[in-house]
């Protein structure tokens, strides 16, 4: 039997131990009329040979062609180690750390995970996790306006330079706490908030400001601005960042005069496989002030009895197995060992070797740009500083651009065009560490092919 | 010590990252980064020895018995892992299209449909990633039904005061207020207090069946049925499904919506708190409000439907797919089972756990439903031994630790006094359970003859007993460096 160890012996000496006949009596207490057998369509037992053949052929078919595009996850280089370490049994198969005596690798991780992210975002606190990027920025609008008791609206501005998906989670998950969140539109020439739009606020009374840096297009926003000119209104500031671009960018606890109050993100570029999009992990990270009003774990660090050091989670009565219906969040299992990968991560990279790792990232786009510039029909959509991406406008749809550039073997950006019509064929192309100079001439071959093709069409 | 202790300035673990910083030149200097970040300074080497040695401080399924009620530590299958790691399955961007995903995308649409057989549900989606995402979405979708239908006025969520505390948080966080109703003394819904806080004002109910007290629901069909006629519906917390799998199905009971927690019933690992995933299941009424995205299957072509195919929908709870390295897990381990395989993991879930319960009995131990059979799981109440001797459920809870056992869930729920929630699994063997119940009368005897000694448990751990009040205290969150 798969997985289950009992001999016929045991099975018999239970059932006596018990005082019933067979195992069906077990299961008396189940009206007779809910009892149901397994519908056909549960399909018969496999061998793990049988089943290793299946996915082995399943996953020749799901050969990637070379990615150029970015949009919210990244395929960087993730060390051997990383993985090797994280799936040991030992951090694998535990548990969230109830019993933290028995769970201090976990707990001592997570606490030094904190300290990383404290130490990259130049934030006071970090959380020990929570879904993902999308999720983590729904959180922290509920979190800032739980937070924002000088506001007395619940009202969140959200520039559409921030990433469409993330604002249809939070959409999402914010829908039914009468939150309203009103959008911002950028400026058509830098590809940024735009100010005169942001203006319009003034004076009004405004919960929290949202700001993605470096924004969905890879644009870098004025922060010091936006920052001082949110805390003038009494907003809080979200600040949504990429943790690898932290590396090398102001990190959000220096923006402005005060710094942002929360900042959140998506954590995937810290050593976690694409895996066509999940399970990755969101961070978060917010001054002292707010940490009451923190969703997730954290871990603090203690004493023992005999006065050693050890850790703990902590604060527990901000979450949902205390409070209950009074808890900051619902969240309970979060992505503990994406944070185990991502702690191996950023110990086997330092501060020095992720600033390589950015600055890599952002020398490979900025080389993509010119190895595309001369191509008839192609051109930068925005002027202005940019990190890691940027957007293209294309003189043919994107959509079957990007579909001939993929038959050729390289998935050329993500189409725009859904989400900014505006911008009329453009797309957001990225070119990581991990993408070589060949690649990157393979790429502005098939762009030149692609473009030439659709012109034709 | 921390990984920051072992940093020494300008050690660098070289191989890992690219040969060289490149020039940064076209950012202006204002958007630049002043000071590099606090981040240790190590060797590889330093860095998998200080990580294995973290590692080996934990206590996890792989190494001790885990019989933790409601979180169903059971064997992690290791081929599970090893296929949702391959290489190409890893590789793949997101926002590839669907046509590079087509292996993936049938494991997905497979374990979709598994699901959905599973649970007697109309369909399932796999957006959730855990439990209490799964519950946001299904609370959510019966906020969306009623508001549909215009209504507005029913503003309350029904939630047994034994429910798992996500419940009671999810529905504030869909906007409802919470009603919570008794349990009666046989573990049951109290149905005088269920039929009294049902109403024109009723969204819903939360259910857990079995229930949080390790007892199947038996007058759930009357309970279907008094709600629908209330004009609510019934969310079902299917976060442990496995003393029924394949033997009932919630779609029968007459639930509305579900969640499972893939990480427990479908053994993808915990992690140490994560990731799960909260696959979600809607029957008729709910079935159009599901999370997107859902794969579809068009002829030999699979593909995510998303708004366009789903325009009801809720909407997405995720930047992308939700946990799909997850579901890959789940999907391998429903396969490994088949059909024969649920059966057994129902009944020797269940033979271990009514097993164990007969043993503590006999042992003396007091059940906190003794006329009841228990299902996967079952609560003992160390209130005697408390008043009696003075040991605690927690005291029992950390001494179990230096015999080798984790502790069970203490103090949950919180109906019953002294708590032990105990839930051995179908994996593990007549030896371990009966090891364990020579643990609790060892540690039973240990108290009796000295109490002092069983409180300063554990000794054989990495650390004592921890002090969880200066922690909170006194907050210390993150490691910072001595000037
Ligand atoms: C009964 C019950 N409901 C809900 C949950 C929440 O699931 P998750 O932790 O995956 O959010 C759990 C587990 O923690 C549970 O045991």
């Amino acid at each position: 039997m798969p997985f289950i160890p009992h001999t016929e012996q045991d099975i018999r000496d239970m059932l006596s131990a018990i005082g019933v006949a067979e195992i069906a009596s077990l299961f008396d207490e189940i009206p007779a009329s809910l009892r149901s057998n397994l519908p056909p369509s549960v399909p018969p037992q496999v061998t793990e040979m049988e089943i290793t053949r299946l996915l082995h052929e399943r996953a020749r078919r799901d050969a990637q062609p070379l990615c150029f595009i970015g949009a919210g996850a990244y395929d960087h280089h993730i060390p051997a180690a990383v993985w090797e370490l994280t799936t040991r049994g030992e951090f694998y198969s535990a548990y969230t750390p109830y019993q933290a005596e028995a769970s201090q690798g976990t707990l001592q991780l997570a606490y030094e995970y904190q300290t990383m992210m404290v130490g990259l975002t130049g934030m006071d606190v970090s959380n020990a996790s929570l879904y993902d990027g999308g999720s983590a920025l729904a959180e922290a609008v509920l979190m800032a306006v739980r937070r924002n008791r000088r506001s007395s609206v619940r009202r969140v501005l959200m520039p559409t330079t921030v990433h469409p998906a993330y604002r249809r989670v939070t959409e999402t998950i914010v829908r039914n706490q009468a939150i309203e969140l009103e959008t911002v539109g950028y400026e058509s020439r830098a590809g940024t908030l735009n100010l005169a739009a942001l203006e319009r606020w003034s004076g009004e009374d405004v919960t929290a400001l949202v700001i993605q840096q470096p924004n969905f297009f890879g644009c870098l926003e004025d922060v010091n601005s936006l920052v001082d000119w949110a805390h003038t209104q009494g907003a809080l500031v979200i600040a949504l960042v990429n943790p690898i671009a932290l590396a090398v960018l102001t990190p959000p606890g220096q923006w402005g005069q005060n710094g942002a109050d929360i900042a959140c993100g998506e954590g995937q570029p810290l050593g976690i496989p694409l895996s066509s999009g999940g399970p990755y992990f969101g961070f978060m990270v917010c001054k002292n002030a707010h940490v009451r009003q923190m969703p997730g774990r954290i871990v603090g660090k203690t004493v023992d009895l005999e006065g050693r050091a050890g850790y703990t989670l902590t604060l527990q009565p901000r979450e949902q197995h205390i409070r209950r219906s009074k808890a900051t969040s619902n969240i309970c299992t979060n992505q503990g060992l994406m944070v185990t990968a991502a702690t191996l991560y950023m110990s086997l990279l330092g501060a020095g070797g992720l600033a390589r790792v950015a600055a890599a990232c952002h020398a490979n786009t900025q080389a993509l740009l010119a190895a595309v510039s001369n191509i008839e029909g192609v051109r930068p959509a925005f002027i202005g500083p940019s990190f890691h991406e940027a957007v293209l406008q294309l003189d043919a749809p994107a959509r079957s651009a990007l579909e001939r550039m993929a038959g050729a073997g390289i998935l050329g950006g993500y189409d725009l065009s859904q989400d900014y019509p505006e911008l009329g064929h453009a797309i957001l192309v990225c070119a990581t560490e991990k993408r070589t100079d060949e690649d990157i001439a393979a790429y502005a071959r098939a762009m030149q092919g692609a473009l030439r093709v659709a012109r034709r069409a | 010590m921390l990984i920051f202790e072992h940093s020494r300035e300008g050690r660098r673990a070289y191989a890992q990252a690219p040969r060289q910083l490149a020039g940064l030149a076209d950012i202006p200097e204002s958007y630049r980064r002043r000071s590099p970040a606090l981040l240790p300074e190590v060797s590889e080497l330093q860095v998998v020895r200080h990580y294995t040695r973290l590692s080996q401080k934990n206590f996890s399924i792989d190494t001790q018995a885990y019989p933790l009620g409601s979180c169903t530590m059971k064997y992690n299958p290791r081929a599970c892992n090893t296929l949702a790691m391959l290489p190409e399955f890893l590789a793949r961007h997101p926002y590839a299209p669907d046509r590079f995903g087509q292996g993936v995308l049938a494991c997905l649409w497979e374990l979709q449909e598994i699901l959905t057989a599973v649970t007697g549900m109309k369909g399932v989606s796999l957006a959730p990633m855990a439990g209490a995402q799964g519950e946001l979405a299904g609370v959510a979708m019966i906020r969306a039904y009623h508001e549909a239908r215009g209504a507005h006025e029913r503003t309350e969520i029904i939630v047994p005061d034994a429910a798992h505390g996500t419940n009671p948080a999810t529905a504030v966080m869909c906007g409802y207020k919470v009603r919570e109703i008794a349990t009666a003394t046989d573990g049951d819904v109290d149905m005088a207090a269920l039929k009294q806080a049902l109403g024109p004002q009723t969204a819903g109910i939360m259910l857990t069946n079995p229930s949080t007290v390790g007892v199947f629901e038996r007058r759930i069909e009357e309970i279907a049925r008094l709600v629908h006629e209330a004009g609510g519906l019934l969310y079902y917390d299917g976060a442990n499904l496995n003393a029924i799998l394949g033997k009932a199905r919630p779609g029968d009971m007459g639930f509305d919506v579900i969640h499972l927690n893939l990480h427990k019933t479908f053994s993808t690992p915990h992690g140490g708190g994560g990731p799960g995933a909260g696959a979600l299941g809607a029957g008729e009424r709910l079935h159009a409000f599901m999370p997107i995205p859902i794969v579809a299957r068009e002829g030999e072509h699979y593909r995510w439907h998303t708004e366009t195919e789903r325009p009801q929908s809720i909407g997405r709870l995720s930047t992308f797919g939700g946990n799909v390295g997850v579901l890959l897990r789940a999907y391998v381990y429903t396969r490994l089972l088949g059909r024969e395989g649920m059966y057994r993991v129902a009944e020797f879930a269940t033979l271990n756990a009514n097993y164990l319960m007969a043993r503590l009995r006999a042992a003396g131990f007091q059940i906190a439903y003794p006329q009841r059979r228990a299902s996967h799981e079952f609560i003992v109440s160390l209130k005697r031994e408390a008043k009696e001797i003075g040991a605690t459920a927690m005291d029992f809870a950390k001494r179990l630790l230096d015999y080798g056992f984790h502790a069970p869930t203490t103090y949950f729920p919180l109906l019953v006094a002294e708590a032990l929630l105990i839930e051995p699994t179908e994996t593990e063997t007549k030896e371990e359970l009966d090891g364990f119940v020579a643990a609790m009368c060892r540690i039973r005897d240990e108290a009796r003859a000295d109490l002092a000694f069983v409180k300063g448990a554990p000794y054989k751990l990495p650390v004592r007993r921890l002090d969880e009040v200066r922690a909170a205290r006194e907050l210390n969150l993150s490691w910072k460096p001595s000037v």
